[in-house]
């Protein structure tokens, strides 16, 4: 069967939106995907239908709920390929991180004189948690560097024993939301392993192209996986964190309250078994349902069938992309790598048209980037930047919106080289 | 010319390209102002002599607006006095917020009107002003001590 993108594009009203005077273009992807009829039905006709609170209400609708929300549960985790019980639900991924700080934290017991090691291409939220739980326990930060040509540089790591006895945890992206690069989990694993420490792997950029991610992954497989419902077609307020029964099971909580707890007396309490120890309070019902409604849809276009589909989306991006005269494609100059590409542009005089300014005309002709940072500051001071502007693409977009992308960049360049 | 390219008149292109007082020279006070959600950041000095700005240097990463809006802040404060460099950044301010404001006093600054119909632009074009507000308010501390 043929990939029909504009069947697809059909799901998505947004993408038949005029901005600016232009047919959006929306290359935003990273940032948080659109979201198909499917999904948001499903979350309207939760709240419209079969709304109540979930593992408490008793009646109909309760059942129906808690149903609903348990069953979304069991679509992730066979999406991912782990049990129901072995999905902890969020709110996004950066608290699934947090989650993951803390309890581990906790559980390792961490100290002086413990290492955990990140990558310096790391999403702020896969390293502001990890510093935080160095400033509570005592243990040192160490991280990844990364080569000239973006990607994750593992012989470096090993000329300076970068992963080693002292190592507890090592929490690396499957895939960066900068660069696009696809870092090599499997061997971190591997490495991680030799020495007793467990690897925390940041999906949120891989969840979404799970077929072209899921093999990336390698073996072994990362102890702890975190990722975001938004950037996957799902509604925002979704999260997931998933680990091993036997790990989660060791695991203390994270937040105190409602429906983590099996008994609470004022003496102390006694807590849930895992995964809702780790889900305080009423959780997001609905949007879990439209997580799962997302899950649904994306098997339902074909995990495979949107791999093929993304890889051609690659290499005619970085067939256009490196065709404009004065952008730096930051990352991989081929496959494999993420549908995320970050870039300088310069005029032909070698003024920065700064992201913001990018960003800002591109929108003008309707098509969506962005431009900043990308939460990951460490990675451009690291490659001598302030900011980059990112184009991202998904399942959802098209060769022709690419060809508009590089010709606008073109023109970007010439406005600011005073040419216009 | 769509809206997107109006917003960046010949005016902001100008010293975008060709920033005036750019640097780091001495100073009575020195501030040093971010914007967390674009990364923009400005480290920027005044020199005072008695009520008078003489001097005010930065040295500066971001956009064209933030970049160019420090640019024409240094033409028009330097040389005045306090209160009338307050004055300028209250109306400049009031600019950004789509208020009217007095063209004549603004000079050059008046090509920013624009960036008032693009509120996540509006901090880019206050990031220098914010900087030399506080900057200046430190520089009147430290003669009052």
């Amino acid at each position: 069967m043929t990939y029909d993108v504009h069947r697809i594009r059909e799901d998505f009203p947004v993408l038949g939106r005029v901005v600016n005077g232009h047919p959006l273009a929306y290359l935003d992807s990273a940032n948080t995907s659109q979201k198909p009829n499917q999904v948001v039905t499903a979350v309207a006709e939760h709240y419209l239908l079969h709304n109540a609170n979930v593992a408490r209400a008793m009646h109909t609708l309760g059942a129906e709920a808690t149903a609903a929300f348990e069953g979304a549960r069991a679509k992730v985790a066979a999406f991912i390929g782990v049990s129901p019980a072995e999905v902890v639900f969020t709110k996004n991924a950066s608290e699934a991180l947090n989650l993951a700080a803390h309890t581990l934290g906790q559980h390792l017991r961490l100290g002086p004189g413990d290492e955990i090691v990140v990558s310096v291409l790391e999403h702020h939220s896969n390293i502001v948690p990890w510093q935080l739980l160095c400033e509570r326990s005592g243990a040192t930060l160490r991280w990844f560097d990364t080569t000239a040509g973006g990607q994750l540089d593992l012989e470096k790591a090993r000329a300076e024993e970068l992963v080693n006895d002292r190592t507890r945890i090592v929490a690396v992206a499957a895939v960066s939301n900068v660069l696009g690069t696809v870092t090599p989990m499997g061997e971190i694993a591997a490495w991680a392993h030799q020495h007793g420490a467990l690897v925390v792997a940041d999906a949120s950029q891989a969840a979404p192209h799970l077929a072209a991610a899921g093999a990336l992954f390698g073996e072994p497989a990362p102890d702890v996986i975190a990722f975001t419902g938004h950037k996957m077609l799902g509604p925002t307020g979704i999260g997931v964190l998933s680990a091993n029964y036997e790990l989660l099971e060791q695991l203390p909580p994270f937040l105190g309250g409602g429906e983590m707890i099996e008994v609470v007396r004022m003496s102390g309490s006694t807590y849930a078994p895992p995964p809702h120890r780790f889900e305080a309070g009423t959780p997001p019902i609905a949007q879990a349902v439209g997580l799962g409604a997302a899950v649904d849809y994306l098997q339902g276009v074909g995990l495979g069938e949107i791999a093929a589909y993304e890889r051609q989306l690659v290499a005619h991006a970085l067939e256009v992309l490196t065709q404009v005269d004065g952008l730096r494609l930051l990352g991989p100059l081929a496959p494999p790598r993420g549908g995320t590409f970050s870039f300088t542009l310069h005029t032909a005089d070698g003024l920065e048209c700064h992201p913001h300014d990018v960003m800002q005309l591109l929108d003008g002709q309707g098509i969506a980037v962005r431009g900043g940072h990308h939460c990951a500051r460490p990675l451009h001071e690291r490659l001598g930047i302030q900011a980059s502007t990112r184009a991202s693409v998904y399942l959802y977009n098209t060769v022709a919106e690419i060809d508009r992308l590089g010709a606008a960049l073109a023109y970007v360049r010439d406005f600011f080289g005073g040419s216009k | 010319m769509n809206e997107a390219e109006a917003l960046y008149q010949e005016i902001i292109l100008e010293h975008y390209r060709q920033r005036h007082h750019a640097g780091l020279r001495p100073g009575d006070a020195e501030v040093h102002h971010v914007n967390p959600t674009c990364g923009d950041e400005v480290t920027l000095r005044v020199a005072l002599d008695g009520d008078t700005v003489t001097d005010v240097s930065y040295d500066a990463v971001g956009c064209s607006i933030s970049q160019a809006s420090t640019s024409v802040l240094t033409d028009l404060v330097i040389g005045k006095t306090a209160a009338e460099s307050l004055d300028l950044e209250r109306q400049f301010t009031d600019l950004m917020h789509g208020e009217p404001a007095d063209e004549d006093a603004l000079e050059d600054a008046i090509a920013f009107a624009g960036v008032a119909k693009f509120p996540a632009r509006v901090k880019c074009a206050l990031l220098g002003w914010a900087a030399f507000k506080d900057a200046l308010a430190r520089a009147l501390g430290e003669q009052h001590e």
